[in-house]
């Protein structure tokens, strides 16, 4: 099994898919529904090749594995190269597990132009995939930035009432991060001579240096993550991107942020990502607080959802500038579980949606009352959002604010203060949707969940409470690699200290 | 065996809860019955082999997370403490779940209901067994979410959902300090598992750490932010504001959650603790002022509520405060013994006055309530003994507990000491007076219910009634059997070493030497609240009118709980709301986006315009503008050359 390429299989599979969908002719509903399924298939095999390759991944190496390559542009010692580690194995099977979701859960709220949906769907996740496995730096480039086309024509094509509003605002905000760092990359090209990611990671960018390349890179990564107070573009795309397009920005796209800072940030700039960590502390606490408060009076469901997202990836922030073990497997681990709890939630905004088509939070009320199944579901999510433990918001939450405990207590106590509000903005959303009266004439004869609904979310229950009761499956791997990049670091660190004061 | 005392109520929940529409409402009665009351028998089991053997047991079940030095498993531990505690939850629990088969009768989600309180006993059995700090949160905010869901059973009413939000959000007031305590005690041990924390407890007295730019004594600060928590679960002043709206839940969830087990949690918490407690002087120092001062409200409190299981709330939060300060002079034996008989005695009277509400066909204001002790005399009685052992009258429950944590409190010999000891006899004054007032109020005097309210007055059946028998002997004998083992004689072997006692804190030992009046004191200040009620209520009715007339600002001050909830509101509650709006619509709409991306986009939209009208299609426009060009082209070359 080892020999396959599994990685590259994973990751162009969805385009293999994608071009198989555009060969298919025929009357719109065959067409509609053979793409559909193409999808569904293409997407389920990407999942298996995915878990074919965590199965294959050796936990106790803090190594890139299962390594793929071949020569690209030789004279430049630019190449091919995908493989993952500890950190990166989890987002890419977090990719390949919402797809399917995403997919399945398009079925009957996406009519227009379905063959188009699905294949933007599967050239996303190639390009998610791909992002998250690319171990050459130009490669990660592309990736990183051609995830932005699919995404925007997806919000602008199928999203709502302001959807080229909230499609430019989208990609602008993201790409004009991305061509600084694009600069930082030629950059960097030009000291390391390589941009193969494992040789940079070893080599030392000079001190001088550093500062300003963090920058770049941080300018980029920022606005994905998103970081207060360039956040604003999130609330507007959430609202205007279908539901499936909300589930993958909210689930993978903005990990992407927080795997840049982890991938590349800290380890590669570690001089400077210690003298940064200050000024991330700050717009991470002032993320969560302020954007905390912010969702505590949105009156659309999807905008609160988006802004607590900024919320939770503040913690991720934190813990990541940590750089103890702690914060950094909190880090990630709040990742993976905010990538499933968050889009559980969009999706559990998108069911009432497909029903009312609305939004507004005033709209609703009582809906316990015809919808048993539906506000468990809901009720399970936003648990796992406020961190209950036995859920997976706890791990991360917990484990990073640990970090930040040991590194800066007052960042730990005012991050904290995100947990009251988290757990006051979801159960004032949740009660006033689901709880109450059901007085609404027209929600009175509103359905429960379809079984494909349910076949939506119940996975996603089950990974929730996985990763909630025994979270050892997904943290045990990324130990090895988690302890080598902090201890590097602190080598690093060390090196630099030792060089400024014979400096002196 | 012991993994299964844990587990099986959980096991309940999940078929009441997912099958119930399957197996019926009896099918999820009898189910959840069983499985709370096998739990019960085991737990007795384990109370002789924990207790009689004098050793701790462990189970271990798997890791839970591992991260660096972090690491928790699930895992449990059954220590005399726990023993006792499994005694106290299973027991309750299950005379709870079957009280509640009658309470209920007639409502639409009985499996529901049944589901919600055997998930209860699960997460309050892990947080009681836990050996970590870790998992004991997660009993902790287990047992927290099981009082939202039930305290909001009846979603329908806007009151009890903004009860039980209050109550969650509360809770994770007094649980962000708890996490914080625990991360603080992470650092300091780099364990979060009892064994090794309490282990090297001693090595670490006196240790000082960095903390929010103080540089305070490390096992100190731990314990305060531990004791933030136990406030919010245990309802102590200032987080106590979430009891009382909780008496929005069905009564059996009262008598279950907000009397016997959950709010006991921050008691338990601070006792298991007790090796680390023990060195820190101004921990201590603060948990006998907070529950000092918490007794001592919630009984002024208590003395004027009309509702009649608010009363029984506020009554609930000043033991709580007993408890509280009993631990705080180191006598945390004596914190648990009145745990212990005040389980009975408190959940006697939630469920009598779950069965009063019963009769009265949902009244709960006292005032709309009186002269019905003829019609149900047995609730009467076993009201009058659950009130006979609040307020200490020997040789009830009460008595016992109580009276050993005000000697312990004198004999501490400390000034808070003192100071605890008094306003505990205050409490204890005020706490025979509200319960002879309600007993008065709701049995005597003449109906001022309407007469069709009072048709319907009858005895609740018996499936509501034997639990209530099983507590009212609880509630006579509890104290009388229990204390030689728990703060008698029989003490040491009893706690053998669930609990940690320093040299010099010696409280309990002494309670011989405390001179007879201080002991006496208690139970004739207890006398004296009876006689007041008695006067006020029944000889002279008109009193109270004119008392509260005359001393209207008091009253009112009182009335309205001190006014916490208002305070709350106006400086916390609307200012966040406001201030949240304020960002959204000032900072995200305004400031980021009009200067960010809306205001770049206007700036070069409106460049753009300006440009485009340069573009004017006429030639000669653009022969003058090269013309200009090139005239300012050579001038620039000339001056530059010249």
């Amino acid at each position: 099994m080892s020999e396959w390429p599994l990685l590259t299989i994973t990751t162009f599979l969805p385009l293999l898919g994608a071009a198989f969908i555009v060969t298919i002719r025929g009357e719109a509903q065959a067409v509609a529904r053979n793409a559909r399924n193409v999808a569904m298939a293409t997407s389920l095999l990407s999942l298996l090749v995915s878990v074919l390759a965590w199965a294959e991944f050796d936990p106790a190496s803090a190594d890139f594995q299962l390594i793929d390559q071949a020569q690209w542009l030789p004279g430049f010692a630019i190449n091919y190269k995908m493989g993952v580690d500890g950190i990166s194995l989890f987002f890419v099977l977090l990719s390949t597990f919402l797809t399917p979701i995403c997919i399945l859960s398009s079925y009957e709220a996406v009519r227009v132009r379905v063959k188009e949906y699905m294949i933007a769907f599967l050239v996303l996740e190639t390009m998610m995939v791909g992002m998250f496995c690319a171990l050459d730096l130009v490669l990660f480039y592309i990736f990183f930035e051609g995830v932005l086309i699919p995404m925007f024509i997806i919000i602008g094509v199928w999203g709502g009432p302001r959807r080229v509003y909230a499609a430019f605002k989208f990609f602008l905000y993201t790409l004009l991060g991305s061509v600084l760092l694009l600069l930082a990359l030629i950059a960097m090209y030009y000291d390391a001579h390589t941009t193969d990611i494992p040789t940079m990671l070893a080599h030392s960018f000079p001190v001088t240096m550093q500062p300003w390349l963090w920058l770049a890179f941080f300018a980029s990564f920022a606005v994905k993550v998103p970081m207060w107070p360039v956040h604003t573009w999130l609330p507007d795309a959430h609202v205007e991107a279908p539901t499936a397009g909300s589930v993958i920005l909210a689930g993978v796209l903005l990990k992407m942020g927080g795997y840049g800072f982890i991938r590349f940030s800290v380890p590669m700039f570690p001089v400077a990502s210690h003298d940064f960590a200050p000024l991330i502390y700050t717009l991470s606490v002032v993320a969560v607080i302020y954007t905390s408060l912010v969702a505590l009076v949105q009156e659309d469901m999807k905008k609160l959802i988006a802004y607590s997202s900024v919320a939770h990836m503040g913690f991720v922030t934190i813990g990541v500038f940590t750089v103890k073990v702690q914060g950094l497997e909190g880090a990630l681990f709040q990742m993976l579980s905010h990538g499933v709890v968050s889009g559980a939630l969009f999706l559990c905004v998108g069911v009432v949606y497909d029903r009312m088509h609305s939004r507004d939070i005033a709209r609703y009320g009582g809906l316990v009352h015809r919808m048993p199944f539906y506000a468990f579901t809901f009720m399970v999510f936003t648990l796992a959002s406020v961190g209950l433990p036995g859920t997976s918001g706890f791990v991360g939450e917990f484990l990073s604010l640990l970090g930040a405990f040991q590194a800066n207590t007052w960042v730990a106590l005012l991050a904290a203060t995100g947990v009251i509000l988290g757990a006051a903005y979801m159960l004032y959303l949740y009660r006033r949707v689901i709880f109450g009266k059901l007085e609404r004439e027209d929600l009175k004869s509103i359905l429960d969940l379809s079984p494909r609904e349910i076949a939506v979310f119940a996975p996603m229950i089950l990974v929730v409470f996985w990763l909630g009761i025994y979270p050892s499956s997904f943290l045990t791997p990324m130990h090895a690699s988690v302890a080598r990049l902090v201890a590097n670091y602190h080598v690093a660190l060390q090196a630099a200290q030792g060089l400024s004061v014979a400096a002196r | 065996m012991y993994t299964a005392t844990v587990f099986l109520p959980l096991l309940g929940a999940i078929i009441a809860g997912f099958f119930g529409r399957r197996i019926g409402d009896l099918g999820a009665q009898v189910v959840t019955c069983a499985l709370v009351g096998l739990p019960l028998l085991f737990s007795i089991v384990i109370f002789v082999q924990v207790i009689g053997g004098g050793h701790t047991e462990s189970v271990r079940l798997f890791t839970w997370f591992v991260s660096g030095d972090v690491e928790v498993a699930w895992s449990l531990r059954f220590d005399a403490l726990t023993a006792v505690m499994l005694i106290v939850v299973n027991g309750v629990s299950f005379l709870v779940h079957v009280y509640s088969v009658g309470y209920m009768h007639g409502d639409g989600s009985i499996p529901r209901f049944q589901s919600y309180l055997s998930f209860f006993t699960f997460a309050m059995l892990m947080l009681v067994t836990a050996d970590n700090l870790v998992q004991l949160y997660f009993g902790w905010e287990g047992v927290g979410l099981a009082s939202y869901l039930l305290i909001g059973f009846w979603y329908d009413r806007p009151s009890a959902v903004a009860a039980a939000i209050k109550a969650f959000i509360v809770n994770r007031i007094g649980d962000f300090g708890f996490g914080l305590g625990i991360f603080a005690t992470f650092v300091l041990f780099d364990s979060v598992n009892y064994d090794v924390i309490f282990a090297a407890a001693p090595d670490k007295a006196g240790a000082m750490f960095h903390i929010f730019g103080l540089d305070a004594n490390a096992i100190t600060a731990c314990c305060l932010l531990l004791f933030v928590g136990a406030m919010g679960k245990s309802a102590q002043f200032i987080l106590h504001t979430w009891l009382p709206d909780a008496m929005e839940g069905p009564t059996p969830v009262s008598a279950l959650i907000h009397a016997a087990t959950m709010v006991t949690a921050g008691v338990f918490m601070v006792a298991r603790m007790s090796p680390l407690f023990e060195y820190s002087e101004t921990a201590l120092t603060v948990v006998t002022v907070v529950g000092a001062v918490t007794a001592f409200f919630a009984a002024t409190v208590g003395c004027v509520q009309n509702d009649i299981k608010r009363v029984v709330a506020y009554s609930t939060c000043s033991q709580l405060g007993y408890m509280f300060f009993a631990i705080g002079v180191s006598a945390y034996q004596a914190g648990i013994f009145h745990l212990f008989t005040h389980a009975f005695f408190k959940a006697l009277l939630f469920l009598g006055a779950g069965s009063v509400i019963h009769a009265m066909s949902g009244e709960q204001d006292m005032r709309k309530m009186g002269g019905i002790w003829r019609k149900v005399k047995m609730t009467y009685a076993v009201m009058l003994i659950g009130s006979i052992a609040l307020a200490g009258i020997p040789p009830f429950a009460g008595y016992w507990s109580k009276d050993t944590i005000l000697e312990a409190a004198w004999s501490a010999g400390t000034d808070v000491g003192r100071f605890a000891y008094w306003l505990g006899i205050l409490a204890a004054f005020m706490t025979a007076f509200y319960s002879w007032r309600l007993l008065i109020l709701t049995f005597h005097g003449k109906p001022r219910a309407d007469h069709h309210v009072m048709e319907h007055v009858h005895e609740s059946p018996w499936v509501m009634m034997v639990p209530l028998l099983v507590l009212a002997a609880g509630a006579v004998l509890a104290g009388w059997i229990g204390h030689a083992w728990f703060v008698g004689e029989g003490m040491d072997g009893f706690w053998s070493k669930s609990i940690l006692l320093l040299k010099g804190h010696d409280a309990l030992r002494d309670l011989e030497k405390v001179p007879s009046i201080v002991s006496w004191l208690p139970t004739l200040v207890a006398l004296a609240g009876i006689w007041l009620a008695y006067h006020l209520y029944v000889r002279r009715p008109e009193l109270p009118a004119w008392l509260a007339e005359e001393f209207r600002p008091i009253y009112l001050f009182m009335l309205n709980k001190w006014y916490f909830d208002e305070l709350y509101d106006f400086f916390l509650v609307r200012p966040a709301f406001a201030i949240g709006r304020g960002f959204w619509k000032g900072g995200d709409a305004g400031v980021i986006d009009g200067l960010g991306p809306d205001g770049l986009a206007a700036v070069t939209r409106g460049f753009a315009r300006r440009f485009s009208l340069l573009q004017s299609g006429y030639l000669y426009h653009y022969a003058f503008a090269m013309l200009i060009g090139i005239a300012a082209f050579v001038t620039w070359y000339v001056l530059r050359v010249g």
